[in-house]
């Protein structure tokens, strides 16, 4: 059954550039636009959703077997509901400030597209090494897909580079007359239009390589 | 057997008693820490909102939350009010610091809100906030557009009008309440 689909080396390579699900399969956009104002929230929003597609990845694969065609979209949801709701229970006990921050865009995770792709694409249908890579591959994708966007919109939005964990300043404060933060980088418009940008610059540089 | 409703749904039944069990020992195991946590927050925040208060305990007035401030010695330097309203976007949560007597706001703190980044999110801001510090609980607040020229004027935030008024009515709708209700 393994044997099926690409090898485990494939699916980890897959997830980070060829598929990656933010620029490639236009996944999870919820989080990718909600959180990406700072460097923190992206990290801790992607490091929630590695955990949770990790773990409902390794869970499916391992109960691939005894999956009913018509029930798996149930078994699915409720084992990725299930682990988000320890993902958020763990940041509200350990990460007080940044689970005050995300708020609502934890929880979410449930309706995640990414994580429920990965379980019918991959998990139950493949054995648990092309499922584990696979979820670390995707997990690694969906990282720099939204540290890539939060990345401009804090230099530009804020003016800092993780600005509240190191307190990294990338434009100086001191000259107003020359630079003022653009508001609207931290504001939903500010998401869309990097999304955008950063898409096209990823199409066009894959279109010239295809070249 | 392989067609009945157990047959095709067995994996589901015990799937959900699993998970069931495993978040029960989640939420019994981190719930003390995560009431903690907003306990902590709040607690840290009165020695700021009233002068003089070194903590606090927590004390029910009618169905409002309040905190009764503490200074070193255990006497009662002030009130700290736990107050809700809705804002522009959503709930906006506020902690409200008076005097013992409740007829002077000490000061103000923003617990939770989601108003709009840049503009109503300064809500949160000291610039915001200290401007409730001293003011009369009598009469009611109001929000102006230019300097206050009278004690219960109270400058609103610019191109955010929606949240400074929420705030201020959630400030006086929460102390009006708590002056009537009788002290234990």
């Amino acid at each position: 059954m393994s044997q099926d689909g690409p090898t485990p080396l494939e699916r980890f390579i897959n997830g980070i550039l060829p598929e990656n699900p933010v620029y490639r399969q236009i996944l999870g956009m919820c989080p990718t636009l909600a959180v990406t104002n700072s460097m923190e929230g992206a990290l801790t929003m992607a490091g929630a959703v590695a955990f949770v597609l990790i773990c409902s990845n390794v869970l499916i694969s391992l109960i691939r077997g005894l999956l009913k065609p018509h029930l798996r979209i149930l078994v699915f949801t409720l084992t990725i509901a299930t682990f988000v709701t320890i993902a958020d229970r763990v940041l509200a006990a350990y990460m007080y400030e940044m689970s005050k921050q995300l708020g609502p865009y934890v929880p979410l995770i449930i309706v995640n597209c990414i994580i429920i792709c990965r379980c019918e694409v991959c998990a139950s249908k493949q054995g648990l090494r092309a499922a584990l890579t696979d979820a670390v591959g995707q997990a690694l994708g969906f990282t720099l897909g939204l540290a890539s966007i939060a990345t401009v919109r804090e230099i530009l939005g804020s003016g800092t580079w993780f600005g509240r964990w190191l307190g990294w300043r990338v434009i100086p404060e001191a000259a107003p007359q020359h630079w003022s933060p653009w508001v609207v980088m931290v504001l939903p418009p500010g998401a869309f239009i990097t999304l955008g940008l950063l898409m096209g610059a990823v199409n066009w540089f894959a279109a010239r390589k295809a070249k | 057997m392989k067609n009945s409703y157990i047959g095709q749904a067995w994996l589901v039944v015990v799937l959900s008693l699993c998970f069931g069990a495993a978040l029960a020992a989640v939420q019994t195991t981190l719930q003390p820490r995560i009431e903690q946590n907003k306990l902590a927050d709040t607690i840290g925040q009165i020695p700021k909102l009233v002068p003089g208060a070194a903590g606090g305990e927590l004390q029910r007035v009618g169905d409002q939350v309040a905190y009764r401030a503490m200074d070193a010695s255990g006497q009662q330097v002030g009130w700290v009010l736990a107050a809700a309203g809705q804002g522009f976007a959503d709930r906006i949560e506020l902690l409200i610091g008076m005097d013992a007597a409740a007829a002077r706001i000490t000061g103000l703190y923003v617990l939770d809100q989601k108003e709009t980044p840049g503009l109503g999110n300064k809500i949160v801001d000291d610039a915001f906030c200290a401007k409730f510090q001293g003011r009369a609980t009598e009469p009611v607040l109001v929000v102006t557009k230019h300097a206050p020229q009278a004690d219960r004027e109270i400058e609103g935030i610019t191109g955010a009008t929606i949240s400074s008024e929420s705030v201020v009515g959630i400030v006086n709708a929460a102390v009006a309440k708590f002056r009537e209700a009788p002290k234990p």
